[in-house]
């Protein structure tokens, strides 16, 4: 008996082992070298980034440049953080405004419809990222499709270069591209609450509009916020979207920041401290999710 | 008579504008809900239709992707040079994408169902820590996780197994997944609860045993669910491909697109996508049925319960 206890006491840690050991050396270890590249020093003769792997020799000459350039008098960062802001709030705002009605619509009034609506709710996450921007880039060239809709089969000639770094691009870009990962989220919290509880109201006299007020909007935050947070924490990391709608450092958002940083040899060091910057700066977000997520796992963090 | 005339409707038609007209419609409280019925049909239109017209696209019989000039199939195949067929950067990039989807599922699966049952059944507050880790592996943009192991790549020396290229990519790109069946094995382990395993350690059942020949059986939809999910994510991702890719041998579908789309692509990159997206929509009509067949008899709307997975 003893022996098989002893076993089974090392079950479970031995199955968690692998999992723990592969998240200490690819996500733990990763977050270590981008900061000692971001205190690290720069190769004076190739310009190449030097990391410097103990904590207490760190310097931070390519840190505060990074931070005078966003902040300081030489903001050259600046707009790109600004613009991040926007078109972030206002890309999060709209997807609310699209996902609730149709999450809302599909779990309370979806009845025999129910299984087509959802099936073509999901279809989006199967196309690819990629393919669905491809498909916005072909109709929105200066001959595609919608300039020619706008043109009413050429009645009056538009030609309106809708690629050519223009913000309602990029915003409707990353509207389309991350509104599936708000509905399925949304639909599922919506379709979680108690049917029972919304007739208890509508029969004791609520109208419609004063039963979702009081019971179906209270009752659908926590899923709100959660379903926000999916799609706003990429949302301030995508830079393909940016990229491939427009391509214009006029729209650049702080993903493309990052990403053309540390693109450049020169510049690792700079995109390591944007990393950093970007991490600390969500921190609290993710944590938020991650404690909710483990408090619905029936865990206390 | 008079009095009946009174007490009768006054106007017929009245009555029926009163009862059917906009203001009745709007006041009564169990109408359809047509304005949610709108906004839903109009955006599902807005979400699919622009990636109908680029499919319908990739059979253009000219070069034009906004002009219909009759159906082909030469972006496909008949093209000597430019169809996908043809040109090898592209069906290799198709490959590629599918051998990334196949082999980061095989081993981002078992990794991940191994760590969902550790950190669910071994207690303290070193699994809660790591199961910190592993939700914050999960949340974090992708950006960060793909730049990071970007910059760990060019760190370490070469001899390494983790260096630029397709081990590395999907090295990475289980990094980034393995937390998928993690969190949907630990629902599933949840509503399971812990009453099937003690009934087959007091029947004289090992705990290897009964984890073997009990929980497993039973885990077997949430793995085979997050096998599909995994399998579908990795052919859609870009970031963590794009930043461990070695060279144009190790571009998948997406990097293709990403690098052509705003140059002067052909249809065949919308047929290249199509043929993406057709395996992507075989991977989860499969997954769908098998998913069905293993939860035959459990009630729930096997759709829902297959969504609910996601």
């Amino acid at each position: 008996v003893s022996a098989g206890s002893r076993r089974s006491r090392w079950l479970w840690p031995g199955l968690a082992l692998p999992g723990v050991l592969w998240l200490l050396v690819l996500f733990l270890l990763p977050l270590y070298v981008v900061l000692c590249l971001a205190f690290g020093s720069l190769d004076p003769i190739f310009r190449s980034p030097v990391p410097i792997w103990t904590p207490w020799n760190w310097e931070t000459s390519q840190a505060s440049y990074v931070l005078h350039h966003i902040f300081g008098a030489h903001d050259i960062y600046g707009p790109a953080i600004i613009r991040t802001v926007v078109f972030v709030l206002i890309a999060s705002v709209l997807c609310l405004a699209i996902s609730y009605p149709v999450a809302y619509f599909v779990s309370r009034f979806g009845g025999r419809r129910k299984g087509l609506l959802l099936t073509l709710l999901i279809a989006p996450f199967w196309i690819s990222y990629m393919m669905r921007m491809l498909a916005w880039v072909n109709l929105l060239q200066t001959d595609g499709l919608v300039n020619k809709a706008l043109s009413v089969g050429g009645l009056f000639p538009v030609h309106v270069a809708w690629l050519d770094g223009r913000p309602a691009t990029v915003i409707l870009g990353l509207v389309y591209g991350y509104v599936p990962y708000m509905i399925l989220p949304l639909y599922a919290g919506l379709d979680r609450i108690e049917i029972s509880l919304i007739e208890a109201a509508r029969d004791l006299g609520a109208s419609r509009w004063s039963t979702f007020r009081k019971i179906t909007l209270p009752m659908s935050k926590p899923a709100v916020i959660a379903s926000l947070l999916l799609v706003t924490l990429p949302m301030v990391g995508d830079y393909f979207t940016n990229d491939l709608l427009s391509g214009s450092p006029s729209t650049s958002m702080y993903g493309n920041l990052i990403n053309n940083a540390v693109l450049s040899v020169s510049k690792v060091g700079e995109g390591a401290t944007f990393l950093i910057i970007m991490f600390i700066v969500l921190l609290v977000p993710m944590i938020y999710y991650v404690r909710a997520t483990a408090r619905a796992e029936g865990e206390t963090v | 008579m008079t009095a009946v005339d009174l007490a009768a409707p006054a106007d017929p038609v009245a009555v029926a504008v009163r009862r059917h007209g906009p203001v009745a419609w709007f006041k009564n409280p169990w109408r359809r809900p047509r304005i949610l019925e709108t906004i839903t049909w109009l955006y599902l239109a807005w979400s699919l239709l622009p990636v109908l017209i680029a499919v319908l696209f990739s059979f253009n019989a000219g070069k034009s992707r906004s002009v219909w000039q009759g159906f082909s199939l030469r972006w496909y195949w008949s093209d000597p040079n430019l169809s996908v067929w043809n040109d090898t950067d592209l069906h290799t990039a198709l490959l590629h994408t599918l051998l990334l989807g196949v082999l980061t599922t095989v081993i981002a699966v078992p990794l991940g169902v191994a760590f969902a049952l550790g950190l669910d059944r071994w207690h303290g507050r070193l699994p809660s820590f790591w199961n910190v880790q592993m939700l914050l592996s999960f949340v974090v943009p992708e950006i960060i996780l793909g730049v990071s192991l970007y910059f760990l790549a060019s760190q370490l020396p070469v001899y390494t197994p983790f260096q630029p290229g397709t081990w590395g990519q999907v090295i990475g790109l289980v990094t980034f997944q393995m937390s998928y069946p993690v969190i949907i094995v630990r629902a599933r382990l949840l509503t399971i609860g812990k009453q099937y395993e003690e009934a087959a350690t007091d029947l004289g059942a090992s705990p290897i045993g009964a984890l073997r020949r009990v929980l497993l059986p039973m885990l077997l939809p949430a793995i085979f669910a997050s096998s599909v999910l995994v399998f579908a994510d990795v052919i859609d991702d870009f970031v963590i491909v794009k930043y461990l890719s070695s060279s144009a041998v190790t571009d998948t579908v997406a990097v293709k697109i990403y690098n052509t789309a705003r140059g002067a692509p052909t249809p065949a990159l919308n047929a290249l996508a199509t043929l993406l997206l057709i395996a992507s929509l075989g991977a989860i009509v499969l997954g769908y049925l098998g998913y069905r067949f293993m939860t035959r008899g459990e009630g729930k709307s096997s759709l829902e319960s297959f969504a609910g997975q996601l």
